[in-house]
């Protein structure tokens, strides 16, 4: 894949604070006649106004987590859960109004479309403004549209798997999501379609005190493979933020599916995002997720291996600074024979932040000659930082191959000697060994992504040196 | 003729111990000196407090380069005003090729631009010089490589880097006689009029094919004698139980 940005990626383009000009801002909170007021602005059908009631109704019973990160500052009361820009769905930049255009340029999207992707999709706060796909591939009946066309225009798919790897009631913030779900992006890859360049989705919330709520629906049919990019970002502000998507991906039998996340939303974020991958026969989902923005995460990607076969690798990459408290990790069930799932996991925690690595391995009964090795490191850079390693474990059957390693480390004094000895300064030496740690991730991000995660540590690393 | 290293007095603990207690020793240009000593004497200390590795500390004494007092100097700024040491046991760094690295570690010591064609010539010489695997240095810096392997990475590192005086920590520890040779001819390459070696050693077979100018005998923490090459094959026959009574 080509080089899509330039190396002097810097915190700054992430901060930048458009006005708030929004077309239409919901008042803050969430009650029953919020959730009829979105659904109405999009002109939905009948069955989708269902789903966000029921999911309403779970909401208010659900509680919040007993674990995990405090949440306490997170007050639906005080968030706005649907901000519609002042543009519509476009097909050309040139027709994406023109500070939110300039948004995303300074995010590079364009740019990167033109060089390396197949597809784009640009979501602003609450709705998408900016989608596009190759025509070669509209010839070969792929789909890659907003979450809203897709409503109206492949209902019968949507019916058949909104909300459906995924159940409303899988958790409070799940709940949350059904009821007031908006944008995203939907993709279709039809029976033994190749994709060999990737779709990359982009989400800027830019709307302080309000939500981002999008949902990922993609489906890639047997034999079929895609490789899909998201990311995100966010300026800064002094009160809460909240994002809580959800991706659902089905991988039928054969299929492949790479799914690459950047989560770089800025520190007064809550990211309580769920995402979680059906996997077929002989199939295979691969993870790839680097997350160093938000205030809090809460974020747990789930393999189901459901066929036969079935494979899943998860590669996650986790930096938390001064106030950040990320919980993420990995979750996979072993449900069918000789399925194989590797984990291979690095967090990175300075100046008092806090990473916790939480995962659940289930290998049932049935999984037999099944495989999981699960790696994770955490590299701590100085005393007053956390690192934690929570797993779950659940192996119903004996004919498996289970490892598991976890490793907990300081950054080596004799590894900074040795490289000041060779001219490095201090920050230079901590910088290089720190993406070493990293490397083992960031080989795996797309070529852009590793050259602006290497930035991130640059940055993250200034003045963290006492 | 003007002195390159001159160490003075130079007293150093390593967790409220002290190590070196009072050592002085003066380097020139184009000199070979040779420092031996039995196990727990300093000599490795002496190289780490030199490059002012933070683990230890100099309590009293001096470390003067080209006239210029360094006792305080951060050790990135000692090797850049020219003091290089081979490590007994390279760090191993993941996510960089030791030809990048290398070339990083050369504009920092020089603080010009380096040239990667140009670089990657010269580098190639070296490698075949010291008979090292020219896929090694696509590597990741001493990640997986033998021990010999990483001896060798830093014999480049120090053609490389070009500093006024190399000081080589037990280079030759745990190395075969064909890479002992290899050592040596790299040191030869490096060595000219204007630079210097401090070679820290147990062994004599490094020290067969170079000229040596001073052996320095180091025990507990001071220089207990100095003499010719003549001194190195007498410790060799003799060891340092006489040294030892003179500390007595």
């Amino acid at each position: 894949m080509a080089k899509t940005k330039v190396d002097d990626i810097n915190r700054n383009i992430y901060d930048v604070v458009d006005k708030d000009n929004y077309e239409f801002k919901m008042q803050k909170g969430l009650n029953r006649e919020i959730v009829e007021e979105i659904s109405k602005r999009k002109n939905e059908p009948d069955w989708m106004l269902d789903i966000r009631l029921k999911a309403l109704e779970m909401y208010n019973k659900l509680e919040l987590p007993t674990w995990g990160p405090d949440l306490s500052e997170l007050k639906m009361d005080e968030i706005a859960t649907y901000v519609k820009p002042k543009a519509n769905l476009n097909n050309s930049w040139d027709d994406v109004p023109e500070e939110i255009k300039n948004t995303f340029e300074r995010l590079g999207i364009p740019e990167a479309e033109r060089k390396s992707l197949a597809g784009v999709g640009a979501q602003y706060d609450s709705e998408v403004v900016y989608h596009s796909i190759k025509q070669e591939l509209l010839d070969q009946g792929v789909i890659y549209t907003d979450m809203e066309t897709a409503v109206r225009e492949y209902p019968e798919i949507v019916k058949e798997h909104f909300m459906k790897c995924v159940p409303i009631n899988d958790h409070k913030f799940v709940a949350l999501h059904a009821a007031v779900w908006s944008g995203g992006s939907f993709v279709y890859v039809p029976k033994g379609v190749k994709l060999d360049v990737p779709l990359q989705s982009y989400f800027r919330l830019n709307s302080p005190e309000s939500g981002q709520f999008e949902h990922t629906l993609i489906i890639v049919e047997e034999g079929a493979s895609l490789h899909f990019i998201e990311g995100c970002s966010a300026p800064k502000y002094n009160k809460v933020n909240l994002h809580a998507g959800c991706v659902e991906l089905y991988v039928k039998d054969n299929a492949y599916l790479r799914y690459s996340t950047i989560e770089n939303w800025s520190k007064n974020m809550m990211n309580l995002n769920t995402k979680k991958a059906l996997v077929g026969k002989n199939a295979q989902v691969d993870w790839v997720t680097g997350s160093f923005g938000s205030k809090v995460s809460m974020l747990y990607p789930m393999s189901i291996l459901n066929g036969e076969g079935a494979r899943t690798e998860y590669t996650g990459i986790t930096f938390a600074g001064a106030g950040q408290d990320l919980d993420t990790g990995f979750k996979v069930v072993h449900n069918a024979p000789n399925t194989s799932s590797v984990v291979n996991s690095r967090s990175i925690s300075k100046n008092g932040g806090a990473c916790t690595y939480r995962a659940l391995v289930r290998i049932a009964e049935q999984a037999k000659g099944s495989k999981c090795s699960v790696s994770c490191e955490s590299l701590m850079l100085d005393g007053i930082s956390r690192s934690d390693t929570i797993p779950v474990n659940d192996v119903e059957t004996d004919d498996v191959e289970f490892s598991h390693e976890a490793k907990i480390g300081k950054i080596s004094d004799k590894e900074i000697f040795y490289l000041m000895s060779r001219g490095l300064s201090e920050e230079d030496a901590k910088a290089m060994i720190v993406r070493g740690f990293a490397y083992p991730v960031s080989k795996e991000l797309p070529v852009e992504y590793a050259v602006e995660m290497n930035n991130l540590i640059n940055i993250e690393l200034e003045g963290s040196i006492g | 003729m003007k002195k390159l290293l001159e160490i003075k007095q130079l007293h150093a603990q390593a967790a409220d111990k002290e190590i070196l207690k009072g050592l002085n020793l003066t380097i020139k240009p184009g000199e070979v000196h040779v420092i031996m000593g039995p196990n727990g004497a300093g000599k490795s200390t002496l190289a780490n407090v030199i490059l002012n590795n933070p683990q230890y500390i100099k309590t009293s004494g001096e470390v003067i380069l080209d006239g210029e007092n360094i006792n305080e100097l951060p050790t990135n700024e000692i090797a850049k005003k020219g003091i290089f040491m081979s490590f007994q046991s390279p760090e191993e760094i993941p996510g960089i090729s030791t030809f990048n690295f290398l070339k990083y570690a050369k504009s920092k010591i020089s603080g010009e631009q380096v040239k990667s064609f140009k670089f990657r010539h010269d580098l190639k010489e070296y490698v075949e010089e010291l008979n090292m695997n020219p896929k090694l240095i696509e590597r990741n810096l001493n990640v997986g490589f033998s021990g010999g392997e990483k001896k060798k990475n830093e014999i480049l590192q120090m053609l490389v880097l070009e500093p006024k005086i190399a000081i080589l920590d037990e280079t030759d520890s745990g190395l075969d006689v064909d890479a002992i040779k290899t050592v040596s001819r790299g040191i030869s390459m490096y060595k000219n009029d204007s630079n210097a070696v401090l070679i820290i050693t147990h062994n004599n077979k490094i020290l067969e094919n170079l000229h040596i100018d001073y052996v320095h005998v180091l025990v507990d923490g001071k220089i207990v004698k100095t003499g010719d090459a003549s001194l190195a094959d007498e410790i060799e026959k003799e060891g340092y139980a006489k040294y030892k009574k003179v500390e007595e």
